[in-house]
């Protein structure tokens, strides 16, 4: 077995709130300056950077996981993991089927830019992304699961966007892949206020928005090698596989 | 004023709980984040929300409230109907938003 670490929640340039330096090409920079082995590219409800974050992550040796961050109807931020791009691509024409029609204005909530390998813009996405869709967390955990994809409620301890916040407890029998914690906290103090969750594999990311931030927390996958196959087995801590918070 | 007196005065739909309908209404709470609620609701309160999800119901009974009133013609989940008839709590609906359902609560509480 041997040990990769992981910054599974980065919001690129297409994010309305990711930083104009967070282009695919520079935030893979960055991850090589930061060690990172294995991260996972999450814009608000858009996988649009995804294959090529995940072609550009493979020639600097980093494992790319492809997904976005969803905003559900009960406005619960919801990290969304997929292997393939055709997966990919189904689950797009899901979030473009639910997203809440809302032009986007730039100067209030940031750019949402598409752009190439060599930070070209390519295409601006017009409705805003941050809102959310109009589909509850069941709907969208059903969708994520029926694709083969991971399901993982985002900064679950955090006040704002939240599955706690909003519904004020992580629902019994949720089929989530990991529960995931911010920056914030440490998985010791966040099981000590909420001791019902112990069963759960946890998470630790980033959410970087900005360069620096790649990499500031992050947490360490124990398994045979960076794949998606292995990452779903060390979520699920199957095989002697397993995923440690540092 | 019991959740009965309520339900008739505001032509409420019931959805659940029909038969606990008796309980006296100690005011009422608007909000949809439920950590909120499990905050700051108070026993034998009405709670007005959007919310549908199968937690409404678990926070109504563990806060103790008198009644639920989903807003804007919202009926509950299959999960939280299911959860709301196995408990019995009384959970009602409106075609009114929040603010005109709660500014006739209000109305209706302060006339006792």
């Amino acid at each position: 077995m041997n040990d990769y670490r992981a910054d599974l929640h980065i919001h690129s340039v297409l994010s309305p709130c990711g930083d104009l330096d967070m282009s695919p090409r520079n935030i893979i920079s960055h991850a090589v300056e930061k060690q990172i082995d294995i991260l996972g590219i999450t814009d608000h409800n858009s996988t649009r950077h995804g294959p090529l974050m995940r072609r550009l992550g493979k020639e600097k040796g980093i494992f790319v996981l492809t997904g976005a961050e969803v905003t559900t109807r009960e406005e619960v931020h919801c990290l969304a993991f997929f292997e393939t791009d055709r997966q990919l691509h189904l689950f797009q024409e899901f979030l473009d089927a639910s997203l809440i029609p809302f032009r986007n204005d730039p100067q209030r909530f940031g750019h949402q830019v598409v752009v190439d390998e060599n930070d070209n813009i390519l295409d601006e996405v017009e409705n805003l992304l941050v809102y959310a869709i109009d589909r509850d967390i069941d709907q969208v955990e059903e969708m994520v699961h029926s694709l083969g994809g991971l399901f993982i409620p985002a900064h679950i301890n955090r006040g704002i966007n939240s599955l706690i916040s909003q519904l004020g407890f992580v629902p019994e029998g949720i089929k989530a892949d990991a529960l995931e914690i911010s920056r914030h906290t440490g998985k010791k103090e966040f099981l000590g206020d909420n001791p019902y969750l112990s069963d759960f594999t946890f998470l630790q990311n980033s959410d970087a928005h900005f360069p620096g931030d790649i990499g500031r927390v992050f947490s360490m996958f124990r398994m045979e090698e960076a794949s998606f196959n292995e990452i779903k087995m060390a979520l699920a801590g199957k095989n002697g596989r397993r995923v440690v918070l540092p | 004023m019991t959740v009965a007196d309520i339900v008739k005065e505001l032509g409420l739909k019931v959805f659940s709980g029909e038969d606990n309908l008796h309980a006296n209404v100690a005011g009422g709470y608007v909000s949809d984040l439920l950590s909120d609620v499990m905050g700051n609701a108070a026993e034998g309160m009405i709670w007005i929300t959007l919310q549908t999800h199968r937690n409404v119901t678990a926070v109504a009974s563990l806060k103790d409230l008198a009644a639920i009133i989903l807003v804007k013609g919202l009926v509950p989940d299959n999960d939280m109907a299911d959860q709301a008839a196995r408990e019995g709590i009384p959970v009602l609906g409106t075609g009114m938003q929040a603010f005109d359902v709660a500014g006739k609560l209000h109305n209706l509480l302060n006339r006792e």
